[in-house]
């Protein structure tokens, strides 16, 4: 040990540059998010304008469309406390058109934030999981499977077998890619797109002409699946259950995050699942199976995704159509969720809220046609999709013009004389 | 001074968020001269250098090459002004010969197409001969050594024009003939008027080498003597800000019962290649076991297969009696070795977690840090703030961010973890590699502490005179054999034959 007599004096600088380097990193994992989904949203305006329509009524509108303004529209309404017959007085009324598109938009939230964190968790441990969309197929053509069979069975049972079943089978599907790139090093980026195609055909096949869960109730002409027991619907707490009500599933979105955050922070699994993302040969090191790492993190994420697709039959879909499955893109969207998000329960939140609320704000039933051709819209998402995909792949850019910026203020501001003695 | 420096850097400040790491240094350079830059690791030589070569922009200062002004932040500025840079990691493609690594990027053309390669033989063979560095110029590079490649990248500097050269820590990965070899040829470069900064952090060197040596510390230019004047008691105390036992103090070992036992081990690495070949050896309660020898001689592989972490061929391993040979890392870990890796950053940390959560590594499963997979993070930190107390580990606290430390505190970290769960055999892997004097004195002094509290422990490390400084026996590693064993008294030029494959006997003649 060092003798007390001869230790320095704690150096004044050293902890301040330590706390600067900290906060600027904490900052950083705020600051490039924003910046990110900004410049993308700038780049989507450009879009809109090259289109020949007005960047900021289009934003304005599509805005208008997600129904968040219902956060900004005060006044004195009433509110039905739960469980009782009370009414009591509250700011915002809920009853509004925006209250109901904020309603469609949770209601689109709700499976971003579970695929986001099937994502997020994969991320965690070192892995890419492009497999949200297939783990979320299976997830949903399994709800519907015990959703419209055991027609007799007691409600909230029916829809908790449904559920774990959702869950457990999305783990399982995902598991395969985690379990080849456990045993043979299969990379899980191509075995996860691999899985989607599957599922989508798989599930094209069952539920498509003459397949083995289609209706018969319409003869054999429709691809579609039989509707899911009443008694299996996800109760409706906010609006109108015939004009799809906000379903209760969003608070099992809620609970997930919950979950996702206290199994990495507070579990022993989810020390190793972060050993092992941060430092494989570490972890290895330290006595973890990495192999056995791989397979369990994608089991859990696949059983996030699974959950979201039963949650989207039970709460609002009721049935699945081949066309449903061809067309979804939840899963990828969860993709640009995740990485906008960090990998984060905070950030999944919130840029699940964002996706969500674009995929409403710009779908056809919201957006007027006289300020940006509703055909167009969709794409709108897409773009702003991708560009965020693009961005946070470069985030090491967006860190370099933000740091750019601050250097152009202590430029102009403090240090003129530097600039001085560097002139000849 | 009657001579113009061929190089001055006047005042140079280098700022990074939070950190000064260049705080108005100022150096000349003369014609012929080796100055050589002294200085702990994070002193602030590498950022220098890197402002000398224009990777850098300095906030403050200006430099000026035979009296004419440089412009700052431009490598091709500095190149064309006569700075050649060899740095510590080469920069070499390895399927391309030597003379072609050295005409890269100005090659000699024919026809302004196709490459002469005659001539850029001819002119790399008469490079070399004119400064005495023998490198054969249609030698693949991935088919010579080190210490050649180490030429070729010089080569490269001198192909360029340059007349100053910058050599980043040269020695690190030479045997001590090869370094002595490079001492002749920076001696024949400063003969026939280069100039040469040589940076280090090993005093020995600079002593052998220097005209004149510059200090570095936290960034500040502490001093710049002449050789004539200097010793390697001033230079540490100037290097590190107090007085620094240079030699490690030791009691003689009081070698107990064997408490790691290999007999006859194989190991094949990843490639296939059998790179441990029947090796036999123990290592007592009490003592310090060193393995020396030349990198890539088995010496990683033999570790990995010790710890669990590479399957063996075959032969036995025990620790204590009980048998490891195939175990898995965590058994070889609950059976009582402690492992320092050589790769700190890589290995032994999982660098973006916090301290504390890196202190749990190998007991986060176990009470009371967790209990039924629940993780208790309070015990995990109050224990943690207990060991970096303990261990004089500063630069953060039980949350900080591993990364956020500097080298020595890292390794200071892994040594609290391995030695708290009081191993009986501890095997320490480079334990000192990249740390500076302060640190390898504090890892020196806990690993004979340990040593005398009878723990066996096994010492791998390239450094000679580590492990001469601190072994009571010495074991040296060539192509995958011992091929000598060496009492305390050996000396490094005797250890230095045996590593390249020379027999006892030779090295005795």
């Amino acid at each position: 040990m060092i003798d007390p007599a001869d230790k320095e004096p704690p150096v004044d600088e050293a902890p301040s540059a330590i706390d600067r380097l900290a906060l600027s990193q904490r900052a950083g994992g705020v600051v490039t998010p924003i910046i990110t989904a900004l410049i993308a949203f700038m780049v989507g305006g450009l879009v809109v304008l090259a289109s020949g329509s007005n960047p900021f009524s289009t934003y304005k509108a599509i805005f208008n469309g997600t129904g968040l303004d219902w956060f900004f529209r005060f006044g004195h309404h009433h509110i039905d406390l739960p469980f009782t017959h009370q009414r009591v007085a509250f700011w915002w009324d809920t009853g509004s058109l925006a209250a109901s598109n904020l309603q469609q938009t949770l209601l689109l939230t709700t499976p971003l934030i579970l695929c986001g964190l099937a994502v997020a968790f994969a991320f965690r441990c070192g892995m890419f999981n492009i497999g949200g969309e297939g783990q979320y197929i299976v997830g949903s053509i399994m709800a519907v499977w015990i959703g419209s069979s055991f027609l007799k069975m007691n409600g909230p049972l029916h829809v908790i077998l449904a559920i774990v079943v959702a869950a457990v089978a999305g783990g399982l599907y995902a598991g395969v890619a985690g379990f080849l790139k456990a045993t043979v090093g299969a990379h899980e980026v191509i075995s996860t797109i691999m899985l989607n195609w599957i599922a989508i055909w798989v599930g094209s096949w069952l539920f498509g002409l003459g397949g083995p869960l289609q209706s018969h109730a319409n003869g054999a002409a429709v691809p579609v699946s039989n509707d899911i027991a009443p008694g299996a619907h996800l109760h409706v707490f906010w609006g109108d259950p015939i004009l799809q009500g906000l379903h209760i599933g969003l608070f099992v979105a809620l609970g997930a995050l919950i979950v996702y955050w206290v199994t990495l922070n507070r579990t022993t699994l989810g020390y190793q699942v972060r050993a092992v993302g941060f430092n494989p040969e570490a972890a290895r090191y330290g006595g973890i199976g990495v192999a056995r790492n791989y397979f369990r993190a994608m089991m859990i994420a696949g059983a996030f995704a699974g959950l979201a697709g039963a949650i989207d039959i039970l709460g609002w879909e009721f049935r699945l159509a081949v066309n449903d499955i061809q067309i979804s893109n939840i899963g990828f969207i969860a993709i640009a969720v995740a990485l906008l998000g960090r990998n984060t329960a905070v950030g999944v939140f919130f840029s699940a809220l964002l996706f969500g609320a674009l995929l409403n704000g710009t779908s056809t039933r919201n957006l007027d046609p006289t300020i940006f051709r509703p055909d167009l819209a969709s794409n709108l998402t897409l773009i702003i999709q991708g560009l965020v995909v693009l961005f946070v792949g470069a985030d090491v850019l967006v860190l370099w013009i933000w740091n750019q910026r601050r250097r152009l203020r202590i430029r102009g501001g403090a240090a003129p004389a530097a600039e001085a003695v560097e002139t000849p | 001074m009657a001579e113009t420096p061929v190089l001055e850097l006047r005042g140079i400040t280098k700022r990074f968020p939070g950190v000064v790491a260049n705080d108005r240094v100022s150096l000349d350079l003369m014609p012929g001269e080796v100055h050589a830059l002294l200085g702990e690791n994070g002193a602030g030589k590498s950022t220098l250098m890197n402002v000398l070569y224009g990777l850098y922009h300095p906030d403050e200062g200006e430099i000026l090459v035979k009296g004419e002004k440089l412009s700052l932040g431009s490598p091709k500025d500095a190149i064309e002004h006569g700075i050649g840079m060899v740095h510590q990691h080469f920069m070499l493609i390895p399927v391309m010969t030597v003379a072609e690594n050295v005409v890269l990027a100005s090659e000699p053309t024919r026809g302004r197409v196709l490459l002469d390669y005659g001539e850029a033989a001819r002119r790399v063979r008469e490079l070399s001969e004119r400064f005495g560095l023998a490198v054969d110029p249609s030698a693949k590079i991935e088919s010579i050594g080190v210490g050649q490649q180490q030429r070729v990248e010089i080569l490269k500097a001198l192909y360029r024009g340059a007349d100053i050269l910058v050599l980043d820590e040269p020695t690190a990965v030479l045997t001590p003939q090869e370094a002595e070899e490079l001492f002749e040829v920076i001696r024949s470069l400063t003969g026939q008027g280069k100039s040469v900064i040589f940076i280090t952090h090993k005093l020995h060197e600079v002593l052998e080498v220097a005209d004149r040596i510059s200090v570095l510390r936290r960034g500040k230019l502490v001093e710049t003597i002449a050789r004539a004047g200097a010793t390697e008691e001033t230079l540490a105390r100037a290097m590190v800000g107090r007085e620094v036992l240079l030699r490690v103090d030791k009691k003689p070992a009081a070698p107990g019962e064997p408490l790691l036992v290999v007999e006859d081990l194989h190991v094949v690495d990843l490639r296939g290649l059998e790179v441990v070949r029947g090796v036999s050896f123990d290592v007592r309660a009490g003592e310090i076991v060193g393995i020396a020898g030349v990198d890539g001689n088995g010496q990683a592989e033999l570790i990995d297969a010790l710890t669990g972490l590479l399957r063996s061929t075959s032969g036995h391993v025990t620790v204590g009696g009980t048998d490891i040979t195939h175990a898995t890392a965590k058994r070889v870990l609950d059976v009582g070795m402690g492992h320092i890796p050589q790769d700190r950053q890589h290995r032994g940390l999982v660098l973006q977690f916090s301290l504390a959560e890196n202190l749990a590594l190998h007991d986060y499963d176990k009470k009371p840090d967790s209990n039924f997979g629940w993780l208790h993070p309070r015990v995990l930190i109050a224990r943690a703030r207990a060991l970096l107390r303990d261990f004089d580990v500063r630069g953060g606290g039980p949350m900080t961010r591993a990364s956020a430390l500097s080298g020595g505190n890292q390794q200071k970290v892994i040594l609290a973890r391995e030695i708290e769960r009081n191993p009986r055999v501890l095997v320490a892997a480079q334990p000192t590699r990249g740390l500076d004097v302060g640190a390898i004195e504090f890892v020196h002094r806990r690993l004979i502490e340990e040593r005398d509290e009878g723990r066996a422990i096994l010492l791998v490390s390239l450094e000679l005179d580590e492990v001469v400084s601190l072994s009571d026996r010495i074991l040296v590693m060539y192509e995958g054999r011992f091929v000598g064993e060496f009492g305390p008294d050996v000396t490094e030029q005797q250890l230095g034959v045996a590593m390249i494959g020379g027999t006892v006997k030779e090295a005795a003649a």
